[in-house]
């Protein structure tokens, strides 16, 4: 059963968007250290979030971002309408990458992204249809790890 | 476990030592800084996370500073003699990111903090 929600927040990722690409990481940082939370959680919950909006910054037009906190632990689940992934397992092996040049010369697209999301994570899930999108997502637990 | 006793130094140590400019937040060269995490990938900054560590990048966008304020880093040193934008200075300023510049390369930057006693992130 689902535990009580202390706080949801949606935002908007804009693509291609490289200049404000981390605001919402910055903004979830934010309002976790307003709130008392753990600086280990709100490290984790950053690099999750910028990661993941990096992301939807190099492939999708847009996407949402739902962050959800409850007495347990924190989510973070981003929908974008990109081009999907056609092989997600691939997608998670440290150094593959589908990258440009030009998203190389922002400091991201090494092929680290998605595997430092899934290590930084307690749950993970991926989901992608080609044409269609991805979706993912985090769960930080709060008293574990 | 390593051995090694942790050796920390001040900004304004490291400033000196390394010819460099103090481009943002000159109040905070009294902070000691005992790691670093070299890289001009942000994601490898993002796999090495230690808070208050210090970042040695040739990356000078402002996505540097965004990483370092998401991983918590202390400070950004730009070496090789790349500068950012008044943008991303800024953007520093406001999140109490020292921004040092030096035109040393970021093997020779490293190669001195290393011999000061200056821990990486492993």
């Amino acid at each position: 059963m689902e535990s009580d929600v202390l706080l949801r927040k949606t935002f908007e990722v804009h693509g291609l968007d490289f200049d404000k690409a981390g605001e919402t990481s910055a903004e979830v940082k934010a309002i976790l250290s307003d709130i008392g939370m753990d600086p280990d959680i709100i490290l984790r919950a950053g690099v999750v979030t910028f990661e993941a909006e990096m992301n939807v910054v190099m492939y999708a037009a847009r996407a949402t971002v739902i962050f959800t906190l409850t007495e347990e632990d924190l989510s973070i689940e981003v929908v974008d309408d990109g081009p999907g992934i056609p092989d997600i397992e691939l997608a998670l092996q440290e150094g593959y990458s589908t990258a440009s040049d030009e998203m190389r010369e922002m400091g991201f697209g090494y092929g680290m992204g998605l595997p430092n999301i899934k290590k930084t994570s307690d749950r993970f899930e991926l989901g992608s249809e080609v044409g269609k999108g991805t979706r993912l997502l985090s769960v930080i637990h709060l008293n574990a790890k | 476990m390593s051995a090694e006793p942790e050796t920390s130094m001040s900004l304004a140590a490291i400033r000196d030592l390394l010819e460099c400019e103090v481009l943002a937040c000159p109040e905070l060269l009294g902070t000691e800084i005992s790691t670093v995490v070299a890289a001009d990938g942000m994601s490898v900054v993002l796999t090495a996370l230690c808070r208050r560590a210090f970042l040695v990048t040739g990356l000078a966008n402002i996505q540097a500073v965004r990483t370092a304020h998401v991983a918590d880093l202390a400070a950004i040193l730009f070496v090789r003699g790349v500068r950012p934008n008044e943008k991303t200075i800024d953007h520093a300023r406001q999140r109490s990111i020292a921004i040092l510049a030096t035109r040393l390369g970021m093997f020779d930057c490293c190669g001195i903090l290393r011999n000061q006693g200056l821990r990486g992130v492993t």
